[in-house]
């Protein structure tokens, strides 16, 4: 049975990593059909640099990215410091409200979203609406959700006590949440953070509906370009976000192991110490 | 107790950018376009669409089927490995859902095309080419290739979450391993099947880009008709009344599903 698991799980991955093969070999062949690979070549990767429009929508993208992850991971993590607090009625109410982006069709959240703009151009009379603010308001309203998720368990297992202390030695709560609370919430903040960011770079559905001429992002122009037959420079740019992406992977690996290490060490310490005590 | 006031600007937000949209689509579905009157003809003209609802319910079931059974093994394999090797391939799984979904269709697309990679290769070994693509079977390909990580997070989630006592216990009792795994494992790994099949079926049954590539034009699914009436029809009210439809039917899902595992949980605790 072990050995059974252990061939289908190496046939999934493969399966899973099929396609990706697909497109690096593609950015380095000489042609234009992936199928057929003529000669080994750069060339599209020389063209994707002095390409003047996907980069400058890469570069859109990330902006999104980075802003919706802030201002997600600032508004969600005081969400989850508020809903922390709540009473259980109240808590219940709120979390059914954040799952609603969580389980609604990312098409309906979508066209929801582009039905409020639409209406909201009409009656401020405003015509290009749909642009960079619509963008990162969509993109920031379907981070939150997992910002406070990831932010909650660590509320839940943080050691009250710890706060209360830093109140007692003469803390504000200001300054007990930023000396004391937010250390102890970190990793699940900077996971939310990253993972909103990696949703938002990817993107597409909601984006595609919220999008404008004015501010356009690289997956929903990746879509446009997937309406013709696909120039080899995109397999190029896949390529290299692959790498960015596993490395940025592996960095999130690594601080996990560490993260993990250090509770460990401490929850020995404390366990020690607990052991001098009596 | 101030605390509690941290979360206002949050719900301020969640009610302008998710209920009052909501909302919108509502009276979009219940008015007419030009003269914005109350009416119920677009939820009447919803039954033209209902072979491509019963289509994109029954794609998508058979895709979300398709990953419990090819997602169990593998989360169970994953659950089983040292830690290390437990991130790595946890890592492995994760890591395509990073990666843009429309140029791993479009791999898709190279691959299984009549002039694709793969008939490349039968045409080599001087068979036939197959009819791979723009089909049924194409579509939930795509499917189970891009939501099949959203089957193995929760089950992988549940397998380590487990207790090993009972397991243990089982096999205490004289239990061989089949019957360990029948009567005290899977049991107790179905809220993760049943979450898995959330994660994958919602997705599944309201994607529009997999059956524009992978699939006919005997294959159109709920969300290219939404689509379309946004992008190319422009019929709103039509697509805000399908919209609402294709909501009501993954609320329905979801609820089935959380009864489920919430009779499940009460199993548990007795």
């Amino acid at each position: 049975m072990k050995t059974f698991n252990r061939v289908f799980t190496i046939l999934v991955l493969i399966f899973l990593y099929v396609p990706m093969l697909v497109l690096v070999v593609a950015s380095f062949n000489n042609g234009t059909d992936p199928a057929v690979f003529k000669s080994f070549t750069l060339k599209n990767y020389r063209s994707l640099f002095s390409d003047s429009v996907l980069l400058p929508l890469l570069i859109n993208s990330v902006i999104i990215a980075v802003l919706s992850a802030i201002i997600s991971t600032v508004l969600g993590t005081m969400a989850a410091l508020g809903i922390h607090s709540m009473g259980p009625k109240l808590r219940s109410a709120t979390m059914a409200v954040t799952n609603i982006p969580l389980t609604n069709p990312e098409i309906v959240t979508g066209v929801s979203l582009a039905l409020l703009f639409a209406f909201i151009g009409t009656t401020l009379k405003i015509n290009n609406i749909l642009g960079f603010f619509t963008l990162l308001i969509a993109h920031v309203t379907f981070n939150l959700p997992y910002v406070i998720l990831s932010v909650m368990p660590k509320l839940y297992q943080m050691d009250p006590d710890l706060r209360e202390a830093a109140l007692d030695l003469g803390c504000t709560p200001i300054q007990a949440f930023f000396k004391v609370v937010i250390h102890e919430i970190m990793p699940g903040i900077i996971s939310g953070a990253m993972m909103a960011f990696t949703m938002s770079l990817d993107d597409f559905v909601i984006s595609y509906f919220v999008y404008g001429a004015t501010f356009v992002t690289l997956p929903v122009e990746i879509y446009n370009y997937t309406k013709k037959p696909l120039q080899p420079k995109i397999y190029a740019l896949f390529t290299l976000m692959f790498i960015i992406i596993l490395l940025m992977m592996v960095a999130m690996n690594i601080l996990q192991a560490r993260d993990l290490r250090l509770s460990k060490e401490r929850k020995m310490a404390l366990n020690a110490d607990r052991r001098k005590a009596v | 107790m101030r605390t509690k006031r941290l979360a206002v600007p949050y719900l301020i937000w969640m009610v302008i950018f998710t209920i009052i949209p909501l909302g919108i689509v509502l009276y979009f579905a219940f008015t007419d376009s030009v003269s914005h009157a109350f009416t119920l003809e677009n939820i009447i003209r919803i039954s033209n669409y209902m072979p491509v609802f019963i289509n994109s319910i029954w794609l998508a079931l058979i895709s979300s089927l398709l990953c419990i059974v090819i997602g169990y093994p593998v989360a169970y394999y994953i659950a089983g490995r040292s830690p290390a090797m437990q991130r790595f391939l946890y890592m492995l799984i994760m890591l395509p859902m990073c990666i843009s979904f429309l140029l791993r269709t479009m791999a898709w697309v190279s691959l299984l095309d009549d002039t694709g990679i793969i008939n490349g290769f039968i045409r080599t070994l001087g068979l036939k080419p197959l009819p791979l693509i723009r089909n049924n079977g194409a579509v939930i390909l795509g499917m189970v290739y891009n939501y099949l990580p959203y089957m193995i997070m929760p089950l992988y989630t549940v397998l380590i979450k487990m207790d090993r006592r009972l397991i243990e216990a089982a096999q205490d009792l004289g239990c061989d391993s089949v019957q360990v795994f029948q009567r005290v494992i899977f049991p107790l790994s179905i809220p993760g099947i049943l979450s898995g099949f959330t994660m994958v079926f919602v997705p599944a049954v309201s994607t529009f880009y997999i059956s524009q590539k992978l699939g006919s034009s005997g294959t159109t699914l709920i969300g290219d008709v939404i689509e379309s009436q946004f992008k190319a029809a422009y019929n709103p009210n039509l697509g805000a009344a399908l919209s609402l439809v294709l909501m009501i039917l993954v609320f329905i899902c979801i609820g089935i599903t959380n009864k489920f595992s919430d009779n499940d949980e009460e199993v548990v605790t007795i």
